[in-house]
């Protein structure tokens, strides 16, 4: 007989949804069916079943081939050329579980290496703002129960996060918002005709790049200057500026979520950091938050963990031994990767290949590349080792922060196949090796 | 397990009445035990101090606004003073950051000070996975967690309808789900009116929507708390925080628990903690004419038995504040104009988080540091009265030996006053210059440890060296015939310790980490009867305002690092 296994978490997006319903097979090894999800959600479960899932770790032979090697082997190699690099890196973390992200830190920590997350091509400027400016948010059920207003800023969720405008901010009906989304006002700040803009009150066809002066203009009339305001500021027309900043004023409850629209156009962190000066401003007449809209499931994970262990969410750098360090720009993944300083390169829980630079990934090439992932990536395929792993949220569980940073226990749902280890054993067991090495002798 | 034997330790145990008398303290499998072998390890104590293992009754160093303030403040990693230890790795990790340490500088900070209990005093039940992953990562001490309950919409509409057996039942249900420790309860229905962006400052303002006032919430919560005789007291962070002219509302918040009577079967006696005392202790009507209401309070804590309170003594540091007062911290900003996070917590709690220095030059700050010392030397009892900082918000917690040094000294207490560059003004809006108490040894052990353990129902686990109790016990290099004359010596002896053991082990020595034993995540189960109401109330709102189901917030197991519960078996109504 199938079996349903109810609340079970997405490892897609930010949203990380935990009421999937999944359908497995009788004997616990196969999905049947996935209900609740998105259409990219239900793919991630389904495709765990494929039948040509990667099973055992593949170390590149000087042909160029793969060959399949034992997880002890790979282990090894691993181990020992972390001892041997200098500047090792191990980046990625987006789709994995926290316990995962603790144990990279047990590795880095012991190689002297650095670490850093999707954040350093993502939401890594939202950090600097928000160690500039702060973070007034909320948890995602307040704006359910509570908000008025929506802001999308520079983010798509239709497209990047399915569930988000159903589930937490458009159209579900709260506590205090009964009627769902009749009684919201929905603003969508985006230089392109996006889906998201089509379900809007309110499109303002921002002038690309051009965020910053737009927020500006919003500040002006929250603090009582709309009379100063030019006829037209970043392609918005004054008087619509105006009336949108008058909603804004008059919220009950309001909540600007921002993406890479923000973080990733002229102004980077300024824009985030304005954008959360705006929030600070509007707080003295209406109660406003403000979240940025995490991308994987998990990104925000990686970012606390190492918060509560080094005391800095991204870009860390291990090698001092006797204290971590983070300056982006010096030890942010693709500055080094540019300038070639790194002399390995462990990438885990994402696709660094397809994401990164292609200068940033011919110079990491040049070195020992391991890959740790379930699925066959553009990294998989250019790197010397491949080490697939467990799926969290399919055949091993763990604790996960969606973006609000609120942590949902992700569960197991079918059986691994055999003898695949999850990316928590795998790192403890090469940080074991490492100091099995060091105490051997074996230093670089 | 190896036997441990400390020798000819003069030893301050204010739980059995012991001052000072020399003795010898034998630990056995973990345990404080009568007589060891002559196998025992021995500890030479002699011209040594020797009391229990230290408890924080109040810290915030585990959890989501904790880990906000170490995210959101790379530059309180560059602070490295020595009185912050200085030291960059002695146990396997690193240690980073000051006002808000990371996970493992935490813990070996307070073991290096003596300490191996602290009682994470606010988790939002919401965030419970992720306050017990931080606990999986924090060395050497014992923790508690306590979950936020006084802007709970359960509770709201339990205690509206005066439904305290179904409030019990609530609170059962999520001390269990959570792992959660007793009732904590911060600016009742204050942070919810600021998920609209609104305050209650008076213990009778009316939460809006909810129609309940802050003074039932707390009065519910008593009753609550009472009913199920938990081993610790409702644990109040009242309304009206930290503003000018707040004293005569802290009396009147402490009035609600009178006619009350404590209720349990772990010795606490007290029905309220009132934390972080200074706070509430001001008299004035703004900043320019803030004065100490200490006396005041503490007359009216000295005279009523079932009320216990902790310092929040200032510092005078840089620090990082952060409470479930979400207006406040809000309030703050506006005052100082730093960085300001935030995060209101769907159905349950708020927070906030901003960076803060208490400058020495400061009138403000100056009298606030008096207030908090004040609060101490106007005690009759200091069973009653606990050292805190509320970490990290009037000081971080490595400041203890200091407010123990200014404690102890009145020559100290003189030195800081006079170098403060407003300090005429500070002398006339307290009472700090006037007040020539000092208190002696006993009275540090009762603040530090005894009355805490004590005041959470667990002295007979914790804070104390009799027989049966974990073997936790902090040496440190003072002898109590003669004191230093240089009160320097005090806060370098408490900052520390020559030796603190834990369960048996010695964990620090001369003041370096020595080792890292397990600890435990310590929790309170209440057996109650299945209240079918409640469950069918708790299934109705995960279904409907909440983001995460049910299934998923309550804690597994496999999340909890070490658990060890304090049962609760159902007292039969009075």
């Amino acid at each position: 007989m199938p079996k349903i296994i109810e609340n079970v978490g997405c490892p897609y997006c930010g949203c990380a949804c935990d009421d999937v319903r999944v359908t497995i097979s009788d004997d616990g090894k196969k999905i049947l069916d996935v209900e609740n999800a998105c259409a990219i959600g239900y793919e991630i479960f389904k495709r765990t079943s494929y039948e040509d899932r990667i099973i055992l770790p593949r170390l590149r032979q000087p042909d160029g081939s793969m060959k399949n090697i034992s997880y002890e082997e790979a282990i090894n190699w691993t181990a020992h050329h972390l001892i041997q690099a200098k500047k090792p890196l191990m980046y990625g973390f987006g789709s994995t579980n926290s316990e995962a992200h603790a144990a990279a830190a047990r590795v880095m920590d012991l190689a002297g290496g650095m670490l850093d997350n999707c954040a350093t091509i993502c939401h890594g400027p939202s950090f600097l703002a928000i160690f500039d400016n702060g973070y007034p948010s909320c948890t995602l059920g307040e704006v359910k129960n509570r908000a008025d207003v929506i802001v999308y800023w520079g983010s798509n969720p239709i497209h990047a996060h399915p569930r988000h405008m159903s589930r937490y901010s458009t159209f579900p009906a709260g506590f205090f918002t009964g009627r769902g989304h009749y009684e919201r006002t929905v603003i969508v700040i985006d230089p392109r005709h996006t889906d998201t803009a089509n379900t809007a009150d309110f499109h303002l066809k921002v002038k690309q790049g051009h965020d910053y002066e737009l927020f500006n203009a919003f500040r002006m009339c929250i603090q009582g200057h709309e009379k100063d305001l030019p006829d037209e500021v970043a392609g918005i027309k004054g008087q619509t500026i105006y009336v949108i900043a008058e909603i804004m004023k008059k919220a009950r409850f309001g909540t600007v979520f921002f993406g890479m629209g923000l973080t990733h156009t002229d102004g980077r962190n300024h824009n985030v950091d304005i954008a959360i000066s705006l929030i600070r401003d509007l707080n003295t007449y209406a109660k406003w938050a403000i979240m940025a809209m995490r991308g994987h499931y998990n990104i925000a994970g990686s970012g606390v963990v190492w918060s509560w262990m080094f005391g800095f969410p991204y870009c860390l750098d291990l090698t001092k031994h006797q204290y971590a360090h983070m300056n982006p720009g010096e030890t942010s993944s693709i500055d080094m990767a540019v300038r070639d300083e790194v002399d390995m390169f462990i990438n885990i829980g994402t696709d660094a290949a397809a994401h990164f630079p292609i200068d940033a990934v011919k110079h990491l090439k040049k070195h020992p590349w391991v890959t740790i992932d379930p699925h066959i990536t553009m990294a998989t395929e250019i790197s010397d080792l491949h080490i697939p792993t467990c799926i969290c949220g399919v055949d091993v569980g763990g604790i996960v922060y969606r973006m609000d940073n609120v942590p949902i226990q992700f569960r197991k749902v079918i059986e691994p196949p055999e003898g695949i280890m999850d990316d928590e054993t795998l790192l403890l067991k090469i940080a074991e090796r490492m100091e099995e090495l060091k105490k051997e002798g074996e230093e670089r | 397990m190896k036997e441990l034997l400390i020798k000819n330790g003069s030893i301050f145990d204010p739980i059995t009445g012991i001052n000072g008398d020399i003795a010898d303290i034998c630990i056995k499998e973990g345990k404080i035990v009568d007589k060891v072998s002559s196998h025992a390890h021995i500890i030479d104590a002699s011209k040594k101090i020797v009391m229990a293992g230290g408890v924080d009754i109040h810290t915030h160093i585990s959890g989501p606004k904790v880990n906000t303030g170490r995210l959101m403040r790379p530059e309180d990693k560059l602070f490295r003073g020595t009185y912050l230890g200085n030291n960059v790795r002695q146990g396997k990790w690193m240690e980073m950051g000051s006002s808000v340490p990371s996970t493992w500088k935490t813990g070996y900070s307070y073991a290096r000070m003596g300490y191996t209990f602290a009682n994470e005093a606010a988790m939002p039940p919401l965030f419970a996975a992720h306050v017990h992953e931080e606990f999986k990562f924090t060395p050497i001490i014992d923790q508690t967690a306590m979950p936020v309950f006084g802007n709970n919409w359960f509770c709201f509409e339990y205690l509206k309808n005066k439904e305290i057996e179904n409030n019990a039942a609530y609170v059962a249900w999520l001390l269990q789900s959570t792992y959660g420790f007793g009732i904590k309860c911060v600016n009742p229905g204050g942070t919810e009116a600021w998920a609209w962006g609104k305050n209650c400052v008076d213990i009778h303002d009316t939460v809006p929507f909810f129609d309940i006032t802050p003074a039932e919430i707390i009065t519910g919560l008593i009753e609550t708390n009472e009913y199920l005789g938990l081993p610790h007291s409702l644990h109040l962070h009242g309304n009206n925080f930290g503003n000018p002219g707040n004293y005569e509302h802290t009396i009147k918040t402490l009035d609600l628990a009178s006619g009350y009577r404590a209720r349990n079967s772990f010795g606490r006696e007290q029905v309220l903690h009132n934390t972080h005392l200074q706070f509430f202790a001001y008299k004035g009507d703004s900043w320019g004419t803030i004065a100490s209401g200490a006396r005041e309070v503490m007359n009216y804590v000295n005279t009523h038995q079932n009320i216990t309170v902790d310092l929040g003594a200032v510092t005078l540091d840089e620090t990082t504040t952060m409470t479930a007062d979400g207006p406040f911290e809000h309030h703050l900003h506006l005052l100082n104009h730093r960085k300001w996070a935030n995060s209101d917590v769907e159905m349950e709690t708020g927070t906030g988080v901003v960076p803060y220095q208490y400058n020495k030059d400061t009138a403000v700050n100056g009298v606030q540091w008096a207030i908090g010392l004040e609060i101490a030397l106007f005690a009759k009892d200091l069973m009653r009265v606990h050292i805190t900082t509320d970490h990290p918000n009037a000081g971080p917690f490595t400041r203890y030996p200091r407010i123990i040094m200014w404690l102890m000294s009145q020559k100290a207490r003189d030195t800081t006053l006079e170098s403060m560059k407003q300090s005429e003004r500070v002398v006339r809006a307290s009472h700090i210059a006037s007040l020539d108490r000092e208190l002696n040894l006993y009275e540090i052990a009762m603040m530090t440890r005894a009355g805490p353990a004590k005041a959470l129902g667990l002295s007979g686990l914790y804070g104390s060296l009799h027989k049966g109790v974990y073997g936790n016990v902090a040496i440190y290099d003072l002898d109590p015939e003669s004191l230093p004359a240089d009160p320097n010596q005090i806060e370098t002896a408490f900052s520390r310790a020559v030796y603190t053991i834990k369960e048996g082990v010695i964990v620090v020595k001369d003041g370096t980490i020595t080792a890292e034993p397990d600890r435990h995540t310590i929790w309170t189960n209440v057996s109650m009867p299945e209240n079918k109401q409640v469950m069918r109330d708790i299934s109705e709102k995960f279904s409907t305002g909440y983001t995460v189901n049910l299934e998923n917030y309550k804690i597994c197991n496999e999340h909890v690092h070490n658990p060890r519960a304090i049962e609760v078996r159902e007292i039969k109504p009075n």
